[in-house]
């Protein structure tokens, strides 16, 4: 299997979510709950104990009507790639319970090596990491419809988006087995992406020129969440709303207006 | 009743009161150790942490106890490295209070970890690049080192010092006690400043984060030259209260004004570096990620300027000033207001390094994160002062902890 | 913790670390080895009686 990986180049797996696109529908939110045995409770009133490793947050421009605007922004696991894989969350884990891989760029959780001391929580500036505040309890029956791909965590650890990484397991295993080296775009796909109604969300290797992501990242009005603070993050946006843009990081007053970068 | 076990040439209270005392506070301990096993048994879900808060009153707690119980280290550190002899009239006390403060933290780390049955993970899965995974090695090991000083202190106790072993035992331990006291030294050096870097490193945590040198930020000096700073001020107000509720001297005044002065000058250094720190994160860091200092300390209900002022001038400078002057050390009013603000001070800064790295929003369309403890963290934060109450009346009664005490409180009928 | 642990990296922050780590386990444990048998020792050759050091 390790010598399988070896010979694939080392890829990066990212996102693209076009905002201007995204209605706000929470398809993405439903599907990665599904797909990924996210355990919820009876009362979801208080939104900082729910686990939603896809959270949609809603952004407005603070002006009154007739312009106010309104942008919804999903908000999965940012896969930080930082300065050489040095993400926020997995240079701190002092039981190296989350891990950089190489080979796919993407940010891995331990569940069974996770003793739940939350450091990461408090490294991630995206929360996008959520802790097992209870012992998942599913409705009667619906322990039935859990995915057997993915497991359930306990109580007491942390958890987040993977990018779907069973996902990559399951069309690698298919790869391996009819002999090739790569694997085509729409054989590994997140299950945010395929359930967005409005295609707002693209996935791929943003290190192959082939996957649409490639291009999209270097759209103009591409940027990523706080990239001021160097977490180098494989989630990008897009927006042509300049003030959509501008609530993507911290600007001081003077620094005027949002120019994208070149990636 | 218990005569027998207390030590010669000493006069304590009568048993009534000491049981009396020990039952009123073990009251309390008790009501700790039923929240304790809550958590346990319930899990996290008995607190009010959550997703934004991951650390909260129990990660301040643990910081502010290893600050305070930074007196047994530097104490050691001067009596036995840097030869200030006096010191060992207060020594045994600094250590049993570190010990208190370390096993407190040690304690409710034990509950703030969501698998305290993995809680080995973090020594056999370390990643050394991570500043708890220093802290969890150098905190265990330093522990241990406090565990081994404060061994000698309970030999002494009369009728134990009685079997032979245990006398030679307490007199070996002795022999070679500057060798555990500089291996203490070594690893608090480090994990006292590993804590400073457990925010200090968070480059995506604009409040937290610092610049510094190689692996660590400027808040892992700042977090050890702290806790040289107001252990020892911690370490003299315990013995200020214990010789208040006590009613006797204990230490004599040049021993505690040694310290003091020891303690004031490291106050004054400190604060002038925690200036400048806080200067060039105000003006050069925190701006490179988008933020104004202002941003830190507006727009929520309890961040404000004041905590600055609180830490900084009230907790830092006001202190500092106090205890360099000799004046000042030698008046006991201004002497124990001194520790009492440099004790706040050093609490201020832990709390403002845990609890308000995370309050502050970083996504630019997030609002403030408030907290507010559950009453089973209140109680298992307050179960180590139950303890450390219980430990000190325990100890004082029947260790034989402050040598001047004879001396200073010479008992009349010492034949009986 | 070990070398044959499988996180275990033969790189210089490991070294670093587990040197320190270790150098400080060896003289908390090598110092209390010592005095204990060398209380043992003592006990045995009848040192320490009512004495005090």
């Amino acid at each position: 299997m390790k010598k399988a990986q070896e010979h694939t180049a080392p890829k990066k797996y990212g996102m693209v979510i076009d905002l201007d696109k995204c209605t706000g529908c929470g398809a993405c939110m439903a599907a990665c709950m599904a797909e990924n045995n996210v355990p919820f409770r009876e009362d979801e009133t208080d939104k900082n104990l729910s686990i939603t490793w896809l959270r949609v947050y809603k952004l407005t421009n603070g002006k009154k009507f007739p312009n106010a605007d309104v942008c919804y922004l999903p908000r999965p696991c940012m896969h930080c790639e930082g300065h050489h894989g040095h993400s926020p969350c997995v240079s701190v884990c002092p039981a190296t319970a989350t891990d950089y891989s190489y080979d796919t760029g993407i940010v891995s959780q331990i569940y069974t090596r996770c003793f739940g001391c939350r450091y990461c929580m408090a490294a991630c500036p995206y929360h996008v990491r959520y802790f097992n505040w209870w012992d998942p309890v599913w409705p009667e029956g619906m322990e039935k419809m859990l995915s057997p791909n993915v497991s359930v965590r306990t109580r007491g650890v942390v958890e987040k988006c993977s990018f779907c990484f069973h996902r990559y397991q399951i069309a690698m295993e298919k790869v391996r087995y009819e002999g090739r080296a790569e694997l085509a775009e729409d054989e590994y796909q997140t299950a945010c992406t395929q359930a967005c109604p409005a295609n707002a969300i693209t996935f791929g290797d943003l290190n192959n020129h082939d996957h649409a992501v490639y291009k999209l990242k270097t759209h103009p009005d591409a940027f990523r969440l706080l990239e001021r603070l160097g977490t180098n993050p494989k989630v990008y946006y897009i927006s042509s709303r300049e003030w959509v843009r501008r609530q993507g990081d911290n600007y001081l007053e003077n620094e005027g207006k949002v120019v994208a970068k070149a990636h | 009743m218990d005569t027998a076990l207390i030590p010669e040439g000493r006069k304590r209270c009568p048993l009534w009161q000491f049981v009396l005392f020990i039952a009123v506070v073990g009251a309390v301990l008790l009501w700790g150790v039923y929240a304790m096993i809550l958590c346990w048994l319930k899990g996290l879900n008995q607190t009010n942490m959550n997703n934004a808060y991951g650390f909260a009153l129990w990660i301040w707690a643990d910081l502010a106890v290893i600050a305070l119980g930074g007196g047994a280290f530097f104490s050691g550190f001067l009596k036995y490295i840097i030869g200030k002899d006096e010191l060992k009239n207060l020594i045994n006390y600094a250590v049993i209070i570190g010990f208190i403060c370390y096993s407190s933290a040690l304690l409710i780390l034990a509950i703030d970890i969501g698998q305290p049955l993995r809680g080995w993970f973090i020594f056999w899965h370390a990643n050394v690049h991570s500043m708890l995974t220093e802290v969890a090695f150098c905190l265990s090991c330093y522990f241990a080192v406090l565990t081994i000083e404060f061994i000698p202190l309970i030999l002494e106790n009369r009728q134990i010092d009685k079997v032979r072993f245990f006398h030679n035992l307490s007199h070996n331990m002795h022999h070679i006690m500057a060798v555990f006291a500089a291996t203490g030294a070594f690893l608090s050096f480090f994990h006292q400043g590993s804590l400073g870097g457990v925010a200090g490193v968070l480059f995506a945590r604009p409040f937290g984060f610092r610049e510094g040198v190689l692996i660590w930020p400027w808040t892992f000096f700042l977090f050890t030259w702290s806790a040289a700073a107001c252990g020892p001020c911690f370490t003299i107000l315990i013995t200020k209260i214990t010789e208040k509720v006590t009613r006797k001297k204990l230490v004599k005044d040049n021993v505690i004004e040694l310290l003091a002065k020891i303690s004031g000058w490291m106050l004054l250094t400190y604060i002038v570096a925690k200036i400048i720190d806080t200067w060039y994160w105000a003006v050069v860091t925190a701006p490179e990620a988008g933020f104004t200092m202002m941003d830190f300390y507006s727009n929520n209900p309890l961040y404000g300027l004041w905590i600055l002022f609180l830490e900084i001038v009230l907790g830092g400078i006001v202190p500092a000033l106090i205890l360099i002057t000799p004046a000042g050390r030698k008046n006991k009013a201004t002497l124990l207001l001194a520790t009492v603000l440099a004790v706040i001070g050093v609490c201020v800064n832990r709390w403002v390094m845990v609890l308000q790295v995370l309050a502050v929003p970083v996504m630019p369309f997030e609002s403030w994160f408030m907290y507010a403890p559950s009453w089973q963290e209140v109680a298992t934060t307050i179960l180590p002062l139950a303890y450390g109450a219980i430990l000190i009346a325990i100890a004082h009664r029947y260790l034989p902890i402050f040598p001047q005490e004879p001396e200073l409180n010479p008992v009349e009928q010492q034949a009986g | 913790m070990f070398p044959f642990s499988f996180e275990w990296i033969w790189d210089m922050s490991h070294m670093v670390f587990h040197g320190g780590l270790w150098y400080a386990l060896s003289i908390i444990g090598l110092g209390m080895t010592y005095c204990i048998l060398k209380s043992v020792v003592d006990t045995v050759q009848g040192k320490g009686g009512d004495g005090h050091h």
